[in-house]
C-alpha cells in the first residue's frame, strides 16, 4: 500500500476496570476523542465500523453518536478484531464507499481467565474436550512457549525480563491499567498458572475502547498537519498444520503461524523491511508469545531473543522498542479494542506525543500485530 | 463393578485390552485428524476413513494446569479445596500426528520433552446414572527414556 490512507484522529478510553460503565459507553468516549483529535464532527463521517466480543450488536453505538444514516458494519475476528476494523475502513475508502470513516473497538470482560463458552460445538469441538479441562487457552500459550524454549534455547529468566519491561513501560503510561513497575523477584514469586508461565507473565481480560478516524490520504491536510499513513494492513487465518489453541491434534510437522504470513505480506505491501521499523506493538498475551512474535514478525531469528532482550534491545531507547505503552500485560485485553490500542500507541509515538515513554530519535515507521484464537493474525505498518 | 463408558463415543476403542485412539485418514492425501472427521482439513478432501493410532509416542510439549478451568465446560472438581493440578501435553505418535491429552503425571520435575508416553484409558468422573465416564490420557512409560 502506498500512502493511500491517512489516520487523522485517534482516541482511547483507558483500559482497566470501569464499574458501572457499559462497553458501549467506553466506545462512545473513544469515538468522541478520536473525532475531536481529527477536528471532525460526526456528521462529516461517511462510514463506520465497530467490533466487540461482549456486545450483542456493536453497531447499536450509532444512536449515541448520531443517526445520520451512514453504513455501519460490525466486525469480529477475535483478537484480530482491531486490525480487521482498520482493514475494512481502508477497503471502504479504496472502494469509493466514502472518503472519511471511523473504526471503533470496545469491550468489557468479566474477571478471571477468558472462558471459551460452555458449548464446545460452537468451536467445532466435542463436549468432552471442555469437560476434561482441555479447552483452556493458557494451556496452549504455555505449551507453545515450552516447545519454543526447548527448541531455541530461551530461558525462564527471559520470560520474566519481558514482563519486567512491559510493566515498566506501563508505569510510564498515564493511561495504562497497571502502572506499577514490578521487580523480577515479584514476577517469579507470582503463582504458576500453566508451566512455565506465571500470573505476572500473562495479561488479563479488561475493559476499554479505542477509535481511529481515517480518510483518503489526499484529503488529510484538511484535518491535520501530521497524518499517519496506513502503509499495510494484512489479515490472515491459519494454514493447515499451524500449532493453535483448541486443537485436539496437529500433524507432526512444523508450519509457521498465521502471524508469519500476515507479517511477510505486510512488509511487501508497505515496501518496508523489519529493519526500517522504529517501534512495534506485538501481541503479548503472555511473555512467551512476545518472544516468539519477535521472530514470527521478522525482527530477529529464532533464538536470538535471549541475547537481544538481555541487552535491552526491546526497551524504550533500545534498537527495537516493543510494547511501549505496556502492551497487553499492563493494559489488559478488551478483545474488540486491543488492536486499535496498538495503533493508537504507534500513532502517538510517530507524532512524538508519547510523553515519558516516547521512543527517542523521531520514529518514522511503526508496526502493530495481533494474534489469537482460532489462528488469526493481523499486522499493520504505519509511517509518517 | 460400575459400568465404564467412554466420555464420548468414537474417541477410542472401548472396552479393549489395548485401547487405541481413533483418527481419520484422508483417502486423497493420507493426512490424519483426531478426533475423526468426515472431511480433510489439509487437502479439503471429502472422503476420510477411521483408523486406529499407535499407543506409544514421545512427549512433544507439556504444561500443568494449576487453576480450575472455567465451569462449564469443565466438568471435573473445580472448587479450590478439591481441584488438583493436572498435566496436559501433546504426544507425537509414529503415525505422524501429535495428539493433545491429559497426562497422568502432574509433577513438572517428572515431565520432559522427548520422554516416552503411552495411551491409557482412565476414569474422569461419574455421571448421574452412576456410570464411570472414561477418557484417554498419556502416561510416562515405565523405564522409558
Amino acid at each position: 500500500m502506498a500512502r493511500d490512507i491517512a489516520i487523522i484522529g485517534i482516541g482511547l478510553h483507558p483500559f482497566g476496570r470501569h464499574e458501572g460503565v457499559s462497553a458501549m459507553q467506553l466506545g462512545v468516549e473513544a469515538a468522541n476523542l478520536a473525532l475531536r483529535d481529527a477536528g471532525v464532527e460526526w456528521r462529516q463521517v461517511h462510514f463506520a465500523c465497530a467490533g466487540a466480543l461482549e456486545v450483542t450488536q456493536p453497531d447499536s453505538i450509532i444512536k449515541f453518536l448520531g443517526l445520520t444514516g451512514i453504513p455501519f458494519t460490525s466486525i469480529f475476528n477475535g483478537c484480530a478484531t482491531g486490525g480487521s476494523l482498520l482493514l475494512n475502513a481502508s477497503h471502504c475508502i479504496n472502494a469509493g464507499s466514502g472518503d472519511l470513516g471511523i473504526a471503533i473497538g470496545f469491550d468489557k470482560h468479566p474477571r478471571g481467565a477468558f472462558s471459551v463458552g460452555d458449548d464446545m460445538a460452537g468451536l467445532g469441538l466435542g463436549q468432552w474436550y471442555g469437560q476434561t479441562g482441555l479447552a483452556v487457552n493458557p494451556q496452549f500459550f504455555a505449551m507453545k512457549t515450552r516447545r519454543y524454549m526447548h527448541d531455541h534455547g530461551i530461558s525462564a529468566e527471559c520470560l520474566t525480563r519481558v514482563a519486567v519491561k512491559n510493566f515498566k513501560n506501563g508505569s510510564l503510561n498515564p493511561r495504562a491499567w497497571r502502572r506499577k513497575a514490578l521487580e523480577a523477584e515479584e514476577i517469579d514469586a507470582s503463582p504458576m498458572v500453566c508451566d512455565p508461565l506465571r500470573q505476572y507473565h500473562f495479561c488479563s481480560p479488561s475493559e476499554g475502547a479505542a477509535a481511529v478516524v481515517l480518510c483518503r490520504a489526499e484529503l488529510a491536510h484538511r484535518y491535520t498537519s501530521r497524518p499517519i499513513y496506513l502503509r499495510a494492513d494484512v489479515f490472515r487465518t491459519r494454514l493447515y498444520g499451524s500449532f493453535e489453541t483448541m486443537s485436539p491434534s496437529n500433524p507432526a510437522k512444523d508450519v509457521p503461524s498465521p502471524t508469519v504470513q500476515a507479517s511477510q505480506a505486510a512488509y511487501e505491501a508497505a515496501g518496508l523491511g523489519p529493519d526500517e521499523i522504529d517501534v512495534a506493538q506485538l501481541q503479548d498475551t503472555e511473555a512467551g508469545h512476545e518472544i516468539m512474535h519477535m521472530a514470527e514478525n521478522g525482527f530477529c531469528k529464532d533464538g536470538e531473543q535471549e541475547a537481544l532482550i538481555r541487552a535491552g534491545a526491546t526497551e524504550i531507547g533500545g534498537r527495537l522498542p516493543i510494547n511501549t505503552d505496556g502492551g497487553l500485560m499492563a493494559n489488559g485485553e478488551p478483545i474488540g479494542a486491543s488492536g486499535l490500542r496498538q495503533v493508537y500507541e504507534v500513532c502517538l509515538q510517530l507524532r512524538g506525543e508519547a510523553g515519558a515513554r516516547q521512543v527517542p530519535g523521531g520514529p518514522k515507521a511503526g508496526y502493530t500485530h495481533v494474534y489469537g484464537f482460532p489462528g488469526v493474525s493481523c499486522v499493520t505498518i504505519l509511517s509518517t | 463393578m460400575p459400568n465404564q463408558i467412554p466420555i464420548q463415543e468414537g474417541l477410542f476403542t472401548w472396552p479393549a485390552q489395548q485401547p487405541q485412539l481413533i483418527a481419520s485418514r484422508c483417502r486423497d492425501c493420507g493426512e490424519l485428524t483426531f478426533p475423526q472427521q468426515a472431511s480433510c482439513p489439509s487437502c479439503t478432501g471429502r472422503e476420510a476413513e477411521p483408523v486406529r493410532l499407535g499407543r506409544r509416542g514421545t512427549l512433544w510439549t507439556w504444561t500443568v494446569q494449576h487453576f480450575p478451568p472455567p465451569v462449564p465446560p469443565y466438568a471435573g472438581p473445580a472448587e479450590r479445596e478439591r481441584f488438583e493440578p493436572f498435566g496436559v501435553g501433546y504426544v507425537e505418535l509414529p503415525d505422524g500426528i501429535r495428539v493433545e491429552g491429559r497426562l497422568t503425571e502432574s509433577d513438572p520435575e517428572r515431565l520432559r520433552i522427548g520422554m516416552q508416553m503411552e495411551l491409557v484409558i482412565e476414569k474422569f468422573m461419574d455421571d448421574a446414572e452412576g456410570n464411570e465416564l472414561m477418557t484417554f490420557a498419556f502416561r510416562p512409560v515405565e523405564g522409558g527414556r
